[in-house]
């Protein structure tokens, strides 16, 4: 099953940038980045741009509205994903726990829809 | 042939005894936890039909079964929008159909794997009570709806909820990983506490609440007999079985509650209070005591004493300063509190309630301002105690406990 991992965390809390803190950090990212490629369980994945460079569009009776800033105003926000392929919910919890965020924010874990 | 009244008896008692071992044998085979239970409630339907006419076969569980996988064929093939998962498991149960009448099957017990499913933390809470209840106790969703005094319709919808997340976020069917075992056998007790916790603290007298109470029990037994080199498990069914052994001592006439002080102890329940003890005794054997051996431990204590009085108060406030370390939950200190008055002073139980006051945030807490209460009555401060009896009795969600209060309040010397 695909699962995908959703980190959020406010973009002041955990290490960062310019701080001693944030290589370690860094460097965790592609160590595990690594491990889930090396176990034979990572989809995809990608780190996303700070919130300030979101936009939101939407569109209603034909009109598309435009936006500046995220869906959701929230203190924390999505700051990037991984698609892990794994056996069960039990592996890919495990998988989430080892994001270097987790310690610092929260992972989200939701199955990706089979459509077959 | 069977008249319809022994059929029902016979329906009846194997969806009591065997409603898990044969559920969670089938889901072990067909995967689809909800599809397993489904197919197994049309056995149950068809069994009421059959066996009225036919006779009740030789063997009951392995006719569930068997009927079951058939009904579970009749559903997929229903189903026109079947997935490529259940189009191989249409095929695999085509394949796999056995004769209801006349196959004496070994029925692998996977119940162990089905409470753990249950139990899992990816799950609500109150949905891994109701999934329990309803996979390994056979109760039905009616029967768990009254239990927890909600509506049926609203106890189906959080059961059909919690099996589209086992299906669609794929919970597994297995044994935790032997370095989870420990986090997840806690959450199954923690699962199986709650469950005698709601039928012990409904001191409404409904008879179907004092079922949870023997329900968890049951499943503790189950448990003791799954995990039995986990000392916890057995800690559990101890202080379940000391508790539910002063049941009857606990409720005087019209479902007023007495407290331990003045239980006609003669009414304990000493079969229970032998079994307990034994557990204790086994838990503690085991290594390290954890919580539930612990508490099972300082209600042993209770158990054994023949009278109020002549309890062994020093030993029960030593053991609470071991439960401390192992979980320091500040609400432990208002029992101990209670210990404390009667091993010292009350005044040495006030001192130490007051400590933790701030520190537990117990300003809407009815057990310490009910502990506090006491404490002060027994001190001769009557109007401080006329107060936190008012607090107590505010804040009491059973009736029995707060008419109990009232009482004590009526008694003091206060304006």
């Amino acid at each position: 099953m695909q699962y995908i991992c959703l980190i959020y965390n406010a973009e002041d809390n955990g290490p960062q940038p310019g701080t001693d803190e944030f290589g370690p950090y860094m460097q965790a990212y592609v160590d595990y980045t690594q491990e889930v490629q090396d176990a034979g369980v990572m989809v995809g994945g990608n780190a996303l741009n700070p919130v300030a460079t979101a936009t939101t569009v939407s569109v209603r009776d034909g009109k598309t509205e435009v936006v500046d800033g995220p869906f959701a105003e929230t203190k924390e926000q999505l700051g990037g994903y991984y698609i892990l392929d794994c056996k069960d919910l039990d592996e890919a919890l495990k998988y989430a726990a080892k994001i270097p965020d987790a310690k610092y924010g929260w992972v989200e874990v939701r199955p990706i829809m089979v459509f077959d | 042939m069977l008249p319809p009244v022994e059929v029902q008896t016979l329906v009846t008692r194997l969806i009591r005894e065997d409603w898990g071992r044969i559920l969670s044998s089938l889901v072990s085979s067909i995967g689809d936890y909800a599809l397993a239970e489904d197919s197994l409630q049309d056995a149950v339907i068809s069994a009421l039909e059959v066996w009225p006419k036919q006779g009740a076969p030789r063997h009951p569980d392995a006719w569930m079964i068997s009927v079951a996988k058939r009904k579970a064929l009749d559903r997929l093939r229903r189903n026109a929008t079947a997935t490529r998962k259940e189009a191989e498991l249409t095929l695999w149960l085509e394949q796999h159909q056995t004769d209801p009448e006349n196959t004496p099957m070994l029925i692998t017990d996977h119940r162990l794997e089905l409470i753990f499913t249950c139990c899992h933390p990816a799950l609500e809470e109150k949905s891994r009570v109701a999934l329990t209840l309803r996979a390994l106790g056979g109760l039905t969703t009616a029967e768990i709806a009254r239990a927890f005094l909600d509506k049926t319709d609203a106890m189906a919808a959080r059961l059909t909820r919690a099996k589209k997340k086992l299906r669609d976020a794929g919970i597994p069917f297995k044994l935790p990983e032997p370095e989870d075992l420990h986090d997840r056998t806690d959450a199954v007790l923690r699962v199986i506490y709650l469950i005698f916790n709601e039928g012990y603290q409904a001191s409404d007298g409904q008879l179907t609440r004092g079922d949870l109470v023997a329900e968890a029990i049951r499943l503790g037994r189950i448990l003791t007999g799954l995990l039995p080199d986990h000392a916890e498990v057995h800690g559990l069914l101890a202080l379940m079985l000391l508790g539910e052994s002063r049941r009857l001592a606990r409720q005087g006439q019209g479902g007023a509650f007495i407290p331990l002080e003045l239980q006609n102890r003669a009414r304990w329940d000493r079969a229970k209070i032998a079994e307990g003890l034994a557990l204790v005794e086994t838990t503690l054997s085991m290594g390290r005591a954890g919580p539930y051996a612990l508490q099972a431990a300082i209600s042993a204590v209770h158990a054994q004493a023949p009278d109020f009085a002549a309890t062994d108060w020093a030993q029960i406030v030593a053991l609470y300063d071991v439960l401390y370390t192992r979980q320091p939950n500040p609400v432990l200190r208002i029992n101990q509190a209670v210990a404390l008055s009667y091993a010292d002073s009350p005044e040495a139980g006030l001192t130490l309630l007051n400590s933790v006051e701030a520190e537990g945030k117990f300003a809407r807490y009815q057990p310490f301002h009910a502990c506090r209460a006491d404490l002060l009555a027994r001190l001769g401060r009557d109007r401080d105690a006329a107060e936190s009896y008012r607090a107590a009795i505010a804040l009491s969600d059973a009736p029995a406990q707060a008419a109990f209060l009232e009482s004590r309040l009526h008694a003091l010397n206060a304006p």
